[in-house]
Parts: C-alpha cells; sequence; structure tokens
C-alpha cells in the first residue's frame, strides 16, 4: 500500500508537495483527489483510508499497546510471543504497535481483530499467555477471564460485552483520548484516516487568526495545566502585543508525580498534539514552537519527533502552509530533570541555556517571554484539545461541562485504586464517579481515605467531598485545585501526615533555591512534619521541645510561604499541608500528642513485636539491628527489647517468616 | 598509557558531540550537555569547560546549570544503574521501603555507586507509570510493581548476569 | 507622572516607576537585600513585599510596576509580619556569630534582625555547613554567612563581566561557586572586590593583613614602612563620619605614624612615576611602532582580566608596573639603599582602595630575589580598623606631612584615583615628551572626567591627532575591546579601571555608600589638581632628580629592571 502522500502524485495534474502547496491537501488526502477527477487514483486513496480505519481487516490483525506502562508490563515481550506465535503456526499477522487505551492496570493489552470480526480488546496478556489466547480466538472462543469487551463495527458482534460498556470506559468521554490506544501513534497517515489536520486545515483557510482566538475564548476551553486560565483570553494578550517574532511553547514538563497523561497523549496520538501547536501559533502569529518534554519520557520524545518530520513532510509544518502564508518550525527541547520547569518563565530560562529559576511577572510571558519576545505557553492537554474543538465548534464545545469548566478533563488516577491508568471524563463528573464507577474503588477491602489531586501544589479530597464536581472552581472551594490532572487514591493504611511530609519533601527538593521563604521555609516546614514521626527515643536534648514549637509555627510558617514566594511552586508549596490539616488535623494530633500513627506508616511511632509462634530463631533480624534491640539465640524465638529500639523498621523488612508485628 | 587511552577516547567523544553544534549559542547549553552526558555517562570537569569554550560560556555558568537539572551526573554509573521512581503513586504503594530495602542490601546512598562499581543508585520524580506503581528502572529497563522482596531478587539477578559476563 | 496611594497618602509616581522606585522617591522605605540600583529585579529576597489593593498574595515592590491609581499598603501587620518571618528564615540558616564577624554593626542581615524586633529563636533545624573559601589572596568567602540575594553573581556579571561565581546546585542545596566548585584562587576571579560592596553580610570579605601588619611593627626588627594610594585619602574619611571626599591626607599621615610606621609615603608620587613611564612608552610605541592602542595596567584587576579573557592584547598592555608596585620597588632599591637598611628589613605596607592589589604583590613577578616589592596590603576599610584599633579618632588629628626622602608629587598623580585620571596625567606629560610644549591649555578634560562608563576624546599630540578612550567596569571595557577588535571602534591609548569610577570606588573603600558620595569623591580629587601648582609629572623636580640620582632616563635599563613587567596567558575556566 503506498502512502497517501505518495498517492498525492497520482497523475501529473496532482503534483502536492511542501514546495508547492495546496490549500485543499488535508482534504485531498483523505477524499481526493479534489481538484480534478480520477477514478482510479480516487478508489486507491478510497481503499487505503479504509485499510487505515481497519474497519475490516484481511489478515488477523493483532495491537499490542505499547506505551511506557504498557513496555513497563512486558508488552515487547508479548509483541515477540506473537510474532513466535504466527511463525510457529505459519499463520500471516498484522501486528501493530498502539500506544496505551488508559487501563494501565490491565496491561499488557492486547487486541485481536479477525478478517470479517470486530477488534476485540484483551487484558493482562503477559507473553505466556499468548499462545493459548491466538489459538482460542482464532478457534473462535473468546477467553473469558482475560476479555475486556469488543469494539463496536460493522461487523457480526461476538456474544461477548462491548469494551465501551466496559465500567472502566462507559462513563468516559474521550475527546482528547480519543485515539490513543487505538492508532498507531506513529503513522500520520493513521491519523488523516481519522480525520487528522481537517481543524488546522479549516483554522487556515476559513478563520483570521483574531477569530481563532475569539473562538476559543468563547469555547470557555482553560489551560489545563493546573492554573486554569482561559487559553483564548492567554492567546489575546500576545497576538496584541507587536513584534517581529513570537514564540509558542508547549509545555510538557510534566513534571507532577503522580502524573501521566501528557505523556500518554503524547505517546498514544503525537499528531493531535502537533495540529493543536499549528492552530495556536497560528492564532497568536508565532512561526516558531518548541515542545518542552521532560528527558524521562523518552518513548514520548520519539513519538512526537516522527510527527513533526512526518507532518513537515506532509507540508502541515514548514513554510506556506496550505498555501496560507503561515509558517511554521517546531522544535523539540528535552528537559533536563526540574520540576520547577514547569513554571512558565522557568521553563523559558531552560529553553534558553539557563538555570530553570523562575523570575518575577510581571512583565508576562504574553509580553515578554521567550528571548524577550512575546510568548505563549500552552499544556500539551490545552493543546491537544485545540483539534477537536475546531471539529465540533465553540459552541457544541461548550456544552460540554460546568458553568465555569467547559469540556472534558484527563486525568491519572493511581495509586490504591483497583483500575488505575488514564480518564478522561467530561467537566462537572463527580470524584466519587472517577474513583468508585470508572477506578473501581479501593481494592483489598480497605476503606477510602482520600485522593490528592493537583500534586504537590493540590489538596486532598475527603471522603465527605466525593461528591465535588471536576471543575475548576469547586475544586479550589474544598482546598484543592484541578491541577494537571494526578489523582492518587489513598486508603486507610495511608499517613496523611506521611502524605504531607512526602509533598513537602519533593517540593524542598525542587524548589529552585531562588526565593528565600520557599528555600528556606519549605525546608523547616519538612523539618517540623519530619518530627512529627520521630520517636522520642531518636529525641536527644531540647528536641520535643522544639518539636511543639514547630507545631505552633506550621500554620503561620504556611501562609507566609504562600504570601510570598516568587512562583507558582512556593505559592502552593503550602497547599497539602493546608490541605490535611483541614480534613485531617485528628492524625496530626494523634501524631504529636498520643506519638502513634495508627495508619501504621510512621515506623518510628510504632511498638515492635515478634511473634514467637511464627520466629523460627534465624537471627537475621538481631543481626540486621542497628540499635542491638534483639535479643535471642539460634533457634529459638526472638524478642525485642523496647528501651533499646529505635523503631527503624529494619527487621519487618528483614524477617522472612512474616513474625516481627508493627502497631 | 591507559589513562591517556581513556582521554583521547573521551575527548574525541567530545569533539564529536560539539561538531554536531557548529556555531551554536548559549540555548544550545542544556541540549549539548545532555549529548556529552550521553556519549561519556556524566559530566566530566574537561567536558564542561569544553562545552563553555565552544559556546564562549563562563564555566561557572555551565557548572551553575549543570547542577541545577537532576539529570546530570558528575561521576561514572555504576554497571547496574538502578533509578527508583518516587512519585505519588509510587510512595502510596510503598516505593519507600523499597529504597530502604535498595539502600539496605547495597550500601549506598541515592546518588552513590558502590564500592565494586556495579550498582549505582538514583531517586526520580516520576517517570510517569503511575498505573504500575511502584516502579523501578535498571539501566532504563522498567520493573512494575516493585517490593523489597523483589528488588533483592533483582539485583541477585543483575549480579549472576554480571558474573556470568566476567 | 500619575498618582498612587501609598498608605493613604497621594504621591507622585513616573510611568515606568517599580513600586520600590516611587516609595523611594517618596521616601517611604521598605527593607531589600537583593536589589540592585540600575540593574533589572530578581525578585529573590521578598523582603519588599507590600500589599496591593486587588492583589490576592503580597506583591516584590521591586518588581511590580506602578499603575495609576493603584493602593499600597507598606507596613500591615500582615507585610510586616512576612518580612520578619523571612528574616528568621535566614537567621535560621545562619551562623549566629556576629560577635566575631567583619560585618558586625555593618551587616545588612543583623540591622535588619534588629529593626524587626526579632528577639526569639522561633525558627530551629539543620544549618547547612560549607567550607570557607580563603584560597584566594584578597578575598574570604563564607557560605554560612551567604543569604543567597545573588548581588555578587550579578555584580561579576552585569557590572564586571567576569562570571567567576555563579549559582550552585539547587533548593536548599543551591550556594554561590565557582566552576566545579574550586577555589576562587584558581576561578577567573580577578579580585576585584565589588562583590564585598553589594554584600549584605560578611559572607564576602577581604583576606585581611591587618594582623600581618600588627606584627611587623611589633617584631622590632623590621623597617616597616607604609604607601597609601591617591583615592585613600579623601574617602577614609566617611568611615570616622567626615563628608564624603574630604581629603584627610595630612591627618591620615599623622595617623599612620602614631601606629608606629616609620616611614609614610604617598603612593602618588609613584603614580607621578608611572606617568613618565607610561607616557615615554606611548611615546615610543607612537613614534617607533608597537603594539596600539596601549592599555594602561595600573588596575591589576583588569590586567588579569586581559591575561584570562583578551590573551591576544597582551602585548598592547603597558609593560609599566602600577604606582603601588612601582613605589615598592623604589622603596626596596633606592631608599633603603640610601637609607643605609639591608632591603630584606624593610616591611613595605601598602594602603589601597583596592582588593586585587593584595594579589599583584603575590604576582611572583613583583619579587625580586626573593624581596617581595610589597609585602602588605591593607584596604582603606582595613586601615580604618587599625586606627580605631589604635584608639585613633582622625578628626582629633593634626595634619603631617608625608615623608619625602624621594620628593613631592604632583597633582597629576592623584587623579590616579579617579576614572579618567591616568589617562589625564598620562597625556600631559606625552603632549610634552612628543612636542616639548604643555598639553594645549585649550584641552579640555571634560570629555574623559566623571562617572560616564566608556569615555572618548580626540587629543592633538604634535601632528597627530590621538583617539584615546577610558573605560570603567569591565563590562565596559569588555565592550570597548570588542568594538576594538571588530574594528568598529579606533583607539590610540585606552585607560581602563576594573572599579566602575575608579579606585575611588574600588573594593576595598567603605562599604555602604551611595552613587552621590561617589561623586563627591571624585570632585575632591578634581579640587585638588585644580588648587595644586604642580599639575604634570615631568614638571616634578623630585621626579626629575629621581630619574638624574638612580633610575637614568625613563625606559632606560634601571626602569627596565624595576619599574616595569611582564604577562602570563592564563588558563582559566
Amino acid at each position: 500500500m503506498r502512502s497517501l502522500k505518495e498517492q498525492l502524485t497520482c497523475c501529473t495534474k496532482c503534483s502536492h508537495s511542501p514546495e508547492k502547496p495546496c490549500r485543499d491537501l488535508a482534504k485531498c488526502l483523505l477524499d481526493g483527489p479534489v481538484c480534478h477527477t480520477h477514478p482510479e487514483a480516487h478508489e486507491e486513496r478510497r481503499k487505503s483510508v479504509q485499510a487505515l480505519l481497519r474497519t475490516d481487516v484481511d489478515r488477523p490483525t493483532v495491537y499490542v499497546g505499547m506505551g511506557t506502562c504498557g513496555i513497563g508490563a512486558r508488552a515487547d515481550r508479548t509483541m515477540e510471543a506473537v510474532q513466535h506465535w504466527a511463525e510457529t503456526r505459519n499463520i500471516e499477522v498484522d501486528r501493530v504497535a498502539v500506544a496505551c487505551i488508559g487501563l494501565c492496570s490491565a496491561e499488557p493489552l492486547v487486541d485481536i481483530q479477525l478478517p470479517g470480526c470486530p477488534r476485540v480488546s484483551f487484558q493482562k496478556v503477559t507473553a505466556d499467555k499468548v499462545e493459548a489466547l491466538l489459538d482460542d480466538v482464532l478457534a473462535g472462543k473468546l477467553s473469558s477471564e482475560l476479555m475486556l469487551g469488543q469494539f463496536r463495527s460493522q461487523h457480526k458482534a461476538y456474544d461477548a460485552p462491548f469494551l465501551d460498556e466496559h465500567p472502566f470506559f462507559k462513563p468516559q468521554m474521550r475527546w482528547v483520548l480519543k485515539n490513543c490506544g487505538i492508532i498507531n501513534p506513529t503513522s500520520i497517515d493513521e491519523y488523516i484516516a481519522h480525520g487528522g489536520y481537517q481543524a488546522l486545515s479549516k483554522t487556515l483557510l476559513t478563520t483570521p487568526p483574531q477569530d481563532a482566538c475569539d473562538l476559543v475564548e468563547k469555547s470557555g476551553l482553560r489551560g489545563r495545566g493546573g492554573g486554569g486560565f482561559p487559553a483564548g483570553t492567554k492567546w489575546k494578550f500576545a497576538r496584541k502585543t507587536v513584534s517581529e517574532q513570537k514564540y509558542l511553547i508547549c509545555n510538557a514538563d510534566e513534571g507532577d508525580p503522580g502524573a501521566f497523561m501528557d505523556r500518554a497523549v503524547i505517546e498514544g496520538d503525537p499528531h493531535r498534539l502537533v495540529e493543536g501547536m499549528a492552530i495556536a501559533a497560528y492564532a497568536i502569529g508565532a512561526r516558531k514552537a518548541y515542545v518542552y518534554i521532560r528527558a524521562e519520557y523518552p518513548l514520548a520524545i520519539k513519538h512526537i519527533r516522527k510527527a513533526i518530520d512526518d507532518a513537515k513532510a506532509y507540508g502541515f509544518l514548514g513554510r506556506n502552509i496550505l498555501d496560507s502564508g503561515f509558517d511554521l518550525e517546531i522544535v523539540i527541547k528535552q528537559g533536563a530533570g526540574a520540576f520547577v520547569c514547569g513554571e512558565e518563565t522557568a521553563l523559558m530560562h531552560s529553553i534558553e541555556g539557563r538555570r530553570g529559576m523562575p523570575r518575577p511577572r510581571p512583565p508576562f510571558p504574553a509580553v515578554r517571554g521567550l528571548f524577550g519576545k512575546p510568548t505563549v505557553i500552552n499544556n500539551v492537554e490545552t493543546l491537544a484539545n485545540l483539534p477537536h474543538l475546531i471539529d465540533i465548534g465553540a459552541e457544541q464545545f461548550a456544552t460540554l461541562g460546568t458553568k465555569s469548566s467547559k469540556g472534558t478533563k484527563v486525568f491519572a488516577l493511581s495509586g490504591k485504586v483497583a483500575r488505575t491508568g488514564l480518564v478522561e471524563v467530561a467537566m462537572g463528573t463527580t470524584m466519587r464517579q472517577i474513583i468508585f464507577d470508572i477506578g473501581g474503588g479501593v481494592p483489598n477491602g480497605k476503606k477510602y481515605k482520600a485522593a490528592q489531586i493537583g500534586g504537590p501544589s493540590g489538596g486532598c479530597i475527603p471522603t465527605e467531598h466525593l461528591d465535588i464536581d471536576v471543575d475548576y472552581e469547586s475544586l479550589k472551594q474544598v482546598g484543592a485545585m484541578m491541577g494537571s490532572g494526578g489523582l492518587v487514591v489513598m486508603d486507610e493504611s495511608t499517613c496523611m501526615v506521611d502524605v504531607a511530609k512526602f509533598f513537602m519533601d519533593f517540593i524542598q527538593r525542587e524548589s529552585c533555591g531562588k526565593c528565600i521563604p520557599c528555600r528556606e521555609g519549605t525546608r523547616r516546614m519538612l523539618e517540623i512534619l519530619t518530627a512529627l514521626s520521630r520517636s522520642r527515643r531518636n529525641e536527644t536534648g531540647t528536641a520535643a521541645l522544639t518539636r511543639f514549637q514547630g507545631v505552633m509555627n506550621l500554620t503561620s510558617l504556611a501562609e507566609v510561604i504562600r504570601d510570598t514566594s516568587l512562583c507558582g511552586l512556593g505559592q502552593t508549596a503550602s497547599n497539602p499541608v493546608l490541605s490535611t490539616l483541614r480534613y485531617f488535623r485528628h492524625e496530626y494530633e494523634e501524631h504529636v500528642f498520643e506519638r502513634h500513627c495508627s495508619a501504621g506508616v510512621c515506623k518510628e511511632l510504632l511498638h515492635y513485636t515478634i511473634d514467637a509462634n511464627k520466629c523460627t530463631g534465624c537471627t537475621l533480624c538481631a543481626k540486621k539491628c542497628p540499635s542491638e534491640a534483639i535479643m535471642g539465640t539460634l533457634k529459638t524465638p526472638h524478642y525485642i527489647v523496647e528501651d533499646k529500639c529505635i523503631g527503624c523498621g529494619t527487621c519487618v523488612d528483614v524477617c522472612r517468616k512474616d513474625a516481627v508485628k508493627a502497631a | 598509557m591507559m589513562q591517556n587511552d581513556l582521554q583521547t577516547a573521551s575527548t574525541s567523544r567530545i569533539d564529536a558531540v560539539l561538531a554536531r553544534h557548529p556555531g551554536a549559542a548559549r540555548d544550545s547549553l542544556i541540549p549539548i550537555l545532555q549529548e556529552v552526558q550521553e556519549a561519556q555517562g556524566y559530566l566530566s570537569e574537561d567536558a564542561m569547560k569544553r562545552v563553555g569554550q565552544h559556546l564562549k560560556l563562563p564555566a561557572s555558568k555551565v557548572y551553575g546549570v549543570a547542577t541545577f537539572y537532576n539529570q546530570f551526573r558528575f561521576s561514572a554509573v555504576g554497571q547496574f544503574h538502578i533509578a527508583l521512581c518516587r512519585g505519588t503513586a509510587c510512595h502510596v504503594k510503598g516505593s519507600a521501603k523499597v529504597l530502604d530495602a535498595l539502600k539496605l542490601a547495597l550500601k549506598i546512598e541515592p546518588g552513590q555507586t558502590t564500592k565494586d562499581g556495579m550498582f549505582s543508585l538514583e531517586i526520580l520524580a516520576c517517570i510517569g507509570a503511575c498505573g504500575l506503581a511502584p516502579a523501578m528502572l535498571v539501566n532504563g529497563e522498567t520493573y512494575a510493581n516493585v517490593t523489597p522482596d523483589s528488588v533483592r531478587a533483582i539485583l541477585h539477578d543483575c549480579r549472576k548476569r554480571s558474573a556470568k559476563n566476567a | 507622572m500619575s498618582n498612587i496611594e501609598v498608605n493613604g497618602r497621594t504621591i507622585e509616581a513616573q510611568p515606568e516607576d517599580t513600586v520600590l522606585a516611587a516609595l523611594r522617591r517618596a521616601g517611604v522605605r521598605i527593607p531589600t537585600l537583593c536589589a540592585m540600583e540600575n540593574l533589572l529585579p530578581s525578585g529573590a529576597c521578598r523582603l519588599c513585599v507590600v500589599e496591593v489593593e486587588g492583589q490576592r498574595n503580597l506583591v516584590p515592590a521591586c518588581a511590580f510596576p506602578v499603575t495609576p491609581g493603584m493602593k499600597i499598603k507598606t507596613h500591615t501587620p500582615r507585610a510586616v509580619k512576612a518580612r520578619k518571618t523571612i528574616i528568621e528564615l535566614l537567621l535560621a540558616d545562619h551562623p549566629d556569630d556576629c560577635l566575631y564577624c567583619a560585618r558586625n554593626n555593618n551587616c545588612d542581615l543583623q540591622r535588619l534582625a534588629q529593626e524587626h524586633g526579632v528577639r526569639a529563636r522561633r525558627i530551629h533545624g539543620e544549618k547547612i555547613r560549607r567550607p570557607l573559601d580563603a584560597s584566594s589572596p584578597s578575598l574570604v568567602r563564607d557560605p554560612d554567612k551567604c543569604v543567597l540575594c545573588g548581588r555578587c553573581v550579578r555584580v561579576c556579571e552585569e557590572v564586571q563581566a567576569v562570571s567567576a561565581i555563579d549559582f550552585v546546585g539547587r533548593g536548599s542545596k543551591t550556594h554561590i561557586g565557582t566552576a566545579f566548585d574550586e577555589g576562587l584562587n584558581v576561578s577567573s576571579c580577578i579580585h576585584c572586590g565589588q562583590c564585598v560592596h553589594v554584600c549584605p553580610t560578611g559572607a564576602l570579605t577581604e583576606q585581611s593583613h591587618v594582623e600581618d601588619v600588627i606584627q611587623a611593627i611589633a617584631a622590632g626588627d623590621k623597617h616597616v614602612v607604609v604607601q597609601h594610594a591617591p583615592a585613600v585619602s579623601v574617602t577614609i574619611g566617611e568611615m570616622f563620619g567626615l563628608k564624603s571626599g574630604a581629603d584627610v591626607a595630612g591627618v591620615l599621615t599623622a595617623a599612620l605614624r602614631r601606629i608606629g610606621f616609620a616611614k609614610v609615603f604617598d603612593t602618588s608620587f609613584a603614580a607621578d612615576l608611572t606617568v613618565m613611564e607610561e607616557a615615554s612608552e606611548l611615546a615610543e610605541r607612537l613614534t617607533k611602532g608597537g603594539a596600539l592602542p596601549m592599555m594602561t595596567s595600573c588596575s591589576p584587576g583588569w590586567v588579569k582580566f586581559v591575561e584570562q579573557f583578551y590573551p591576544k592584547l597582551i602585548p598592547n598592555l603597558s609593560t609599566c608596573k602600577s604606582p603601588q608596585q612601582m613605589m615598592g620597588a623604589v622603596i626596596k632599591a633606592f631608599y633603603a639603599k640610601q637609607a643605609g637598611i639591608d632591603p630584606h628589613k624593610v616591611f613595605s605596607v601598602s594602603i589601597m582602595p583596592c582588593t586585587a592589589k593584595k594579589f599583584e604583590v603575590s604576582r611572583p613577578e613583583h619579587s625580586r630575589d626573593g624581596v617581595a616589592d610589597v609585602d602588605a596590603v591593607l584596604t582603606t576599610r582595613e586601615l580604618a580598623q587599625l586606627i580605631k584599633m589604635h584608639g585613633i579618632n582622625l578628626k582629633e588629628l593634626t595634619p603631617e606631612g608625608a615623608d619625602t626622602p624621594f620628593g613631592e608629587r604632583s597633582s597629576a598623580g592623584k587623579l590616579f584615583g579617579a576614572t579618567g585620571g591616568v589617562m589625564e596625567a598620562a597625556l600631559r606629560t606625552a603632549h610634552f615628551l612628543v612636542t616639548g610644549k604643555e598639553l594645549d591649555a585649550n584641552f579640555k578634560p571634560t570629555a574623559i572626567r566623571g562617572l560616564n562608563g566608556i569615555k572618548e576624546a580626540k587629543v592633538k599630540v604634535g601632528d597627530k591627532e590621538l583617539t584615546v578612550a577610558v573605560a570603567s567596569g569591565l563590562k565596559n571595557a569588555r565592550t570597548v575591546l570588542d568594538q576594538m577588535l571588530s574594528g568598529e571602534r579606533h583607539v590610540d591609548f585606552l585607560e581602563v579601571m576594573t572599579c566602575p569610577g575608579g579606585c575611588i570606588a574600588g573594593g576595598g573603600q567603605p562599604l555602604g555608600v551611595p552613587l552621590e558620595a561617589i561623586r563627591e569623591r571624585m570632585q575632591a580629587l578634581y579640587t585638588i589638581d585644580k588648587e595644586d601648582t604642580l599639575r604634570t609629572a615631568h614638571q616634578n623636580p623630585s621626579i626629575q632628580k629621581l630619574y638624574k640620582d638612580f633610575l637614568g632616563k625613563p625606559l632606560g635599563e634601571k626602569s627596565h629592571h624595576l619599574l616595569h613587567t611582564h604577562y602570563e596567558v592564563r588558563d582559566v575556566a
């Protein structure tokens, strides 16, 4: 099969190329030729598009989810097993590496599609299960334990549930993730076959830049990176600043621990981002754009790089795109591991080759940004929203969601939840629906405690607020924030003081060190929190007094840091502490007054005992105990001398008989 | 003699990187450092000086930038470079215990390399594999849902592989 | 012009003002640690935060632009509490050894803590400790006292174009360091000490020679002599409550004698000597050929700057030693002989407005046969300490004349203390040497006077019209050099002073003075020159006599050995 681009030179009349851009390129690729009649060429193209859409296949096709999480679950071995199976059975099989459809906990995910049949999705298909599964499916048997569901299609359905009725997918509204896990992300042709680049085409040919800004503003699309600033309004600021050169930056420095939406979108559907960037750059008048992406995302970098190259080869990037006079070059810059570079001014400093330290705003980037030029910085999800937004129009877009939050939001659901992964829901969906319906609730019979939303800048959502809507303002009201979309579920075995400590540790390590309140303040807050879970046994001198003083200062310190820090990182650094204090004050009090951690997390506050019935007297714990607190002789049950125990928990970790109990 | 050979080899690797960036300006600093680290395994003082000269940047600036970002290392890593994710999901699912187990087994702190040069340990912010938490990388290969027990097994496996190759 | 409301009072603000600029003009004081005049705000210290109506958080006055009608409250409990907390946070990581600190009673952090009533250790925690860097011959860095305001980094980069130091590391591990955290001595530091001037705490101080000097005097077996530089007598008074620019040369001499120096020399005399040699060198380069433009070499920071950043221009540097080194050489080679003292027994001290002079004396080429030209260098600040230690108050002394074993100075030598002064003094003599006539009384030196960073003038010397340029502050010097090298600018004779404004604003001068004080110091030098009758080096009979009795002629063999030097290419990171 020739690629769509190769088909452009179908006859002498057709000679589209990036050098000779054509206004109708997008349409021509999908349904052409459009400038003249050429039945054979048209037929070839129609067939190609059908093949690319895979509404039907002419031989068994196996799709393997090969996103980062898939590979982490050894999908590469699954893929090899498929190959091996095909060779031993001597069957011709098409193998397609797709990215992640979102259900991470079910990886490796494999879809199988036989000619004339619907595509069926299977979960946890490790390499060892491939042979039996493929044999079964080929024989017409759908293994019930592995099967997730079948895709809707024109073909006769199997006697099996549909994938879109699976509880994980049913409540979702997939606009941004539409293609993720469905198409081959490295194929621009597949993206085009699925309607790609029509939005860019429509924008360049019919919408003046100012109108494009208006349209996005009218749609109510707000920044998905955390702040929630109206995207169209931001564009207009940059649009009206007079300058020879302007820049668009796609912020793909997804640093929030617990967030991987951007990675998944870029891995799974990179052209959606490229198209969105082209639309945004056109609207603000930028001719150069940057993708600032974490170096920790090698696969995403590979995919976005290929997408940019292919888009350029097809003429969707480069000079005089679609003969509109609009030029755009997209450059990839890899971040080098600094959470603070998610902050706009720090990010720009990083692109400029400087230390990623923020600077005061104003001047705002839209006025003076990268290299001193007006710059718009949008997050991946914001930009990836644009193609669909343009396709359906601002009014339609704005019908979904709440009063002030429109469209959908992608969340990375993880932690103590049955089904982890990437979910996209309409704004206004409740947290309860996301965590319990989509995520399947807390596993192992444990009780839900809270969900941390918005990462280290956000807050937690306790049980009493589970019915809150996904909405920028509502979340703020309960002391949380939308953030970029990390949603980590915690159960009764999670200690909230420990969670606050975790985030404070993260923030103080990631603080750029420039402004005093953030650099010094977060460090002191961490020390105060650490002291809460330090045993009296490990304290000397007036440490206990200092511990109390610290607790008294905690809130006041948090407020000053919030009030005076230079950038958003510092201003929101206290949020996890303030939020956990608000809802879980009793846990703090338990740590301070009772010196106990009922979640069993803060090791030093636990009491350790050895179960004489389980202990075989192997002496390992006694050998490893750093304070010589464990007594006993070989092959007789050991015991712990409490006065000597420093509560490090090493004995629990090293015991192979599960004989050491901590409570 | 061997020292010299090593030095020459490293110099030519840096040369090769710099040759890919003729006439580069400051905004190429981080990409160049990334490439140098890729080629050399870490950033040597000599390399940073050379990069500075190439970009007409004072060495203090190169060093200032390099030390700002987590990615850059200033000494060689072990034969097995272990990077443990300490993102939120991993934390909630017990990565702290995994870290303790690694520290106990390797007797090193994050950022260090074992005396025999076999293992080095690093903590990563979040690698975005939260669905597989706790996650760990060994020389770039992902291990999902690691536990104190499983990492001990992984270390054992590494040692075995190393012995076999030796 | 627009009105803004501050604490209920209406004040006027300029359209481009930051809140801080408007407040300062209106006399409303708020604390700052990181703000620097004439440089963009960094926004690091957050001490200048104020409440602005309509803003959710406190805003930094240094970076926030004024908008008409804005309402500001500068000292609300919220703002004051925030500032106090920030100070407490800094103190929580501070060594708390004020009594032992060079900046005790002259420290911004100490003053702020006092002003904000910090009376209890509310915030506790681990103090991060880093090693003291005393490797430099000129400067000492104590990272423990550093508050990371970044002013030293900025002055080193944005004013001096050296960038020997930068922020290193991140978060609480951030510190100021050289490349690879090596000692300052092996860095590209040019020892100018401008960083000391901007440091709000005791994190940056000069390498003190006070103890060496006291020991040398106390030992009794040494003949301890002292020279003081032209720019010292117009600044040291400030440290005794006199007004900026007050020339205290007379009482200074008296004080030095009381401290126990056997002889007190005026470096300005050596400046005259420098003028003779340098003007002759210029005349020779102009007539017989040689690298042009010729560049002055009195400022040791600048010399190192050329050696490490513009090695190709080393031949352009005048081979003349600086006045300090010429004086040192003449003292040990001529004065000692004349006075019948073994040069090894002479302990020669210089008092300099400069920290780089401490580096200069340590250069190996400034020693002959194991005898250093100069043995110890005190900055103006160290001298003030020495005077105070001896219980002397400058205000109470009667002026005395300097020891003049070599005779008087001219006022041309005194001009060395300000940017453009070396040029002016050298032109007066070069003109005479080339033409046999005094520099036309019509030549108005105003073009090369004043505080502008780059100055240029045309001077007719005989049938040649020379283009002379003067730069102070090495960023300005860099600009001139780059323009010269690219062919944009033609210069025949270039004077460069490392510190902006010249030695009157040198790295060893009193701390915490406003620009106005520097202007007054400069004016004082011009007044001395104006009122003096002996205004050129070549007319100085003592100089003529020194050549007759000892040196022979300028650029002669003796001069070559004693008064000229050479330079080395420096490979620094």
